[in-house]
C-alpha cells in the first residue's frame, strides 16, 4: 500500500506554491504551522488538488482548512489511503 | 523652493527592454541602444505583429523570491524585483516607518495575461480540476500592488489604477494623494508583461500596432513614416516620501512631484478637441508654474499620424514656442501601465544628469512643428519636466517634476 511521507508533501508544495521560507522539509518543520512556512490558504488548496489527482482521492475543501501543519497533512492523506 | 509636504522620489527601479536596474537602462537610453526586435517569448509567425520590446535576462529564480514564482505572473515578477530594488536604492529603514503608514499603489493595464492563458489552456484541455488555485489571483490587475504590499509590509492605503497607457502617471498621482492624507512612504509606478498569444490578440485589435518587420522602421513616433506603435513589457517603481521627512532622514532626492492633472476625452464624433492641452496646463497650475518654465516635455508618443498630430498640436497650443520634446518610448516600445512610469524615471534623471535622451531613428515629421531630441542625447539647463501620457479611450494625464536643487 502507497504511504504519503513528508517529503511527497514537501515536493507537491514546492511544485505548487514555491519553496519553504525555511529551506528543508526535515522533521523541524512537521509541526510548524503552514503559515510559518510561507504557504497560505491558496497554496494548501492547491497542494490538495494535486495530491488528490495523484492518489486518486477526493480532499474536501473542509478537510484542508483543518491541516494546521505538515504533521496533519500527512497523518491525514495517510488515514484516507487506508481506508481507501 | 519645494514645500514641505511635496511628494519627492527618494529610489527607483527598473525593469525594462532597455535594460534590468536604473544605471543599466539610462546608459542604454543615453546611447540610443535599440531595444526592440523580432518576438521571442512565444512563436508570433502567425500573428500581424512580430516585433516588441522585450525584456532580456530577467532571471526570476535570482529576483523574485522562490515561493512567489509559481504564484505570480511575470508582470508581478517585474513588479517584485522592482520594488525591492526600489526600496534599496531609497535606503530608507522600514523599521522607522508603521505598516500603516506604508502604502503601495501601482497601475496595470493587462493583467496577468500570461499565467492566465496556461491556466485556461489547463481548463480547456484537461479540465477545472487542472486550473491552478493561483489563478484566483495571480490575473488580477491588483495582483502587484498586493504582492508587494504583503512582501514589504505595506499595510496603509493600498490601492491600483486601470486607466491603460496613462496609468502610471495616474498611480503616481494617486500615491501622492495617499502621502497627504498621512502615509509616510508610497511604493508607486506600474509594470506590465502580455507578451504571449492571448495578450497579443486583444492589443491587435485596437488597430494601433505597427505590422513592419524590419526593427529601425517599425515604431516611429512624430515621423513621417510613423505607422503605429509596438508593444513592449516592463516598467518601473518608485519610492516616494513627503520633502520634509525625506530631507530629515537626509535621502538622496531625484525630484519632487510639483504637478499633476488626469482628464478623459470627450466621446468620438462629439466635435469637441481631446483634453490633453487641458490637462497639461491644468498639472503645469497644480504645480504654481506656466509654460515658460518647462525645460523638456516627454510626450505619449503613440506612433500613429492621427495621434501624433494631436500631440503636436496640444504641444504648441500650450507652449506656444519650440520647447524641447523628448520621445525615448521610441526606444522601448509601448509598455502598457509601464510606460509612463519609465517615462517618468528617465524624466528624473534628465533632471539629475542635465540631458535630454534622443529619440532614436525618428526623423520629425517638419509639419508638426516640434523640436523633438533626435540623432543624439541633447544636453541642457533642466529644472522642469512635463511628462505626458493617453491611454486607449481617451484616459490623458500629465506630471510635472522638478529639480531638487535648493534655489531652484
Amino acid at each position: 500500500m502507497t504511504t504519503f511521507t513528508l517529503e511527497d508533501l514537501g515536493a507537491v508544495l514546492e511544485d505548487a506554491a514555491g519553496a519553504p521560507e525555511t529551506g528543508a522539509w526535515n522533521d523541524e518543520v512537521l509541526d510548524l504551522p503552514f503559515y510559518e512556512l510561507g504557504y497560505d490558504s491558496l497554496a494548501l488548496i492547491e497542494a490538495s488538488t494535486r495530491i488528490g489527482r495523484q492518489l486518486k482521492i477526493t480532499i474536501p475543501d473542509d478537510a484542508v482548512v483543518e491541516m494546521k501543519t505538515p504533521r496533519t497533512a500527512v497523518e491525514y492523506v495517510n488515514a484516507r489511503l487506508k481506508g481507501a | 523652493m519645494i514645500a514641505a509636504g511635496t511628494a519627492v522620489v527618494t529610489g527607483m527601479d527598473v525593469v525594462a527592454p532597455t535594460g534590468i536596474g536604473v544605471e543599466e537602462h539610462w546608459a542604454a537610453t543615453l546611447a540610443g541602444t535599440p531595444a526592440i526586435g523580432p518576438i521571442e517569448r512565444f512563436d508570433a509567425s502567425g500573428y500581424p505583429v512580430r516585433l516588441a520590446g522585450e525584456v532580456r535576462g530577467f532571471d526570476e529564480t535570482v529576483l523574485v523570491p522562490p515561493r512567489l514564482v509559481p504564484q505570480t505572473d511575470r508582470m508581478t515578477q517585474f513588479a517584485l524585483a522592482a520594488a525591492e530594488g526600489a526600496l534599496n536604492d531609497s535606503a530608507l529603514d522600514l523599521s522607522t516607518v508603521p505598516e500603516f503608514e506604508r502604502a503601495v499603489v501601482t497601475a496595470n493595464s493587462s493583467g496577468g495575461f500570461e499565467f492566465g492563458q496556461r491556466e485556461l489552456e489547463n481548463l480547456w484541455s484537461r479540465g477545472s480540476d487542472y486550473v491552478g488555485a493561483y489563478q484566483s489571483i495571480a490575473w488580477f490587475y491588483a495582483a502587484n500592488t498586493g504582492q508587494v504590499s504583503i512582501r514589504h509590509g505595506f499595510k496603509g492605503n493600498c490601492g491600483v489604477v486601470a486607466t491603460e497607457q496613462a496609468g502610471g502617471l495616474d498611480a503616481a498621482g494617486q500615491a501622492r494623494r495617499v502621502l497627504r492624507n498621512g502615509a509616510r512612504v508610497v511604493l508607486t509606478g506600474g509594470t506590465d508583461a502580455s507578451l504571449c498569444p492571448w495578450g497579443f490578440i486583444t492589443q491587435l485589435r485596437t488597430g494601433l500596432l505597427s505590422t513592419r518587420t524590419d526593427p529601425s522602421r517599425a515604431y516611429l513616433p512624430f515621423d513621417a513614416d510613423a505607422n503605429g506603435f509596438l508593444p513592449g513589457e516592463g516598467g518601473a517603481m518608485l519610492v516616494m516620501e513627503p520633502y520634509d521627512s525625506a530631507t530629515t532622514r537626509g535621502a538622496r532626492i531625484y525630484g519632487a512631484l510639483t504637478g499633476y492633472a488626469c482628464g478623459f476625452d470627450p466621446p468620438p464624433g462629439s466635435g469637441r478637441p481631446p483634453v490633453l492641452a487641458r490637462v497639461a496646463r491644468r498639472a503645469l497650475d497644480d504645480a504654481g508654474l506656466g509654460p515658460g518654465d518647462v525645460d523638456v516635455v516627454f510626450a505619449d508618443a503613440v506612433g500613429t499620424p492621427e495621434l501624433d498630430r494631436a500631440e503636436a498640436s496640444a504641444i504648441r497650443e500650450v507652449f506656444r514656442r519650440p520647447v524641447p520634446v523628448a520621445a525615448p518610448k521610441a526606444l522601448t516600445g509601448r509598455l502598457y501601465a509601464g510606460g509612463a512610469v519609465l517615462d517618468l524615471v528617465t524624466a528624473l534623471l534628465c533632471l539629475r544628469d542635465q540631458v535630454i535622451p534622443a529619440a532614436a531613428g525618428v526623423r520629425v515629421d517638419p509639419r508638426l512643428d516640434i523640436d523633438l531630441v533626435t540623432g543624439a542625447p541633447r544636453p541642457a539647463a533642466i529644472s522642469t519636466v512635463l511628462v505626458l501620457a493617453r491611454g486607449y479611450g481617451g484616459f490623458t494625464a500629465a506630471a510635472v517634476l522638478s529639480h531638487p536643487g535648493k534655489d531652484r
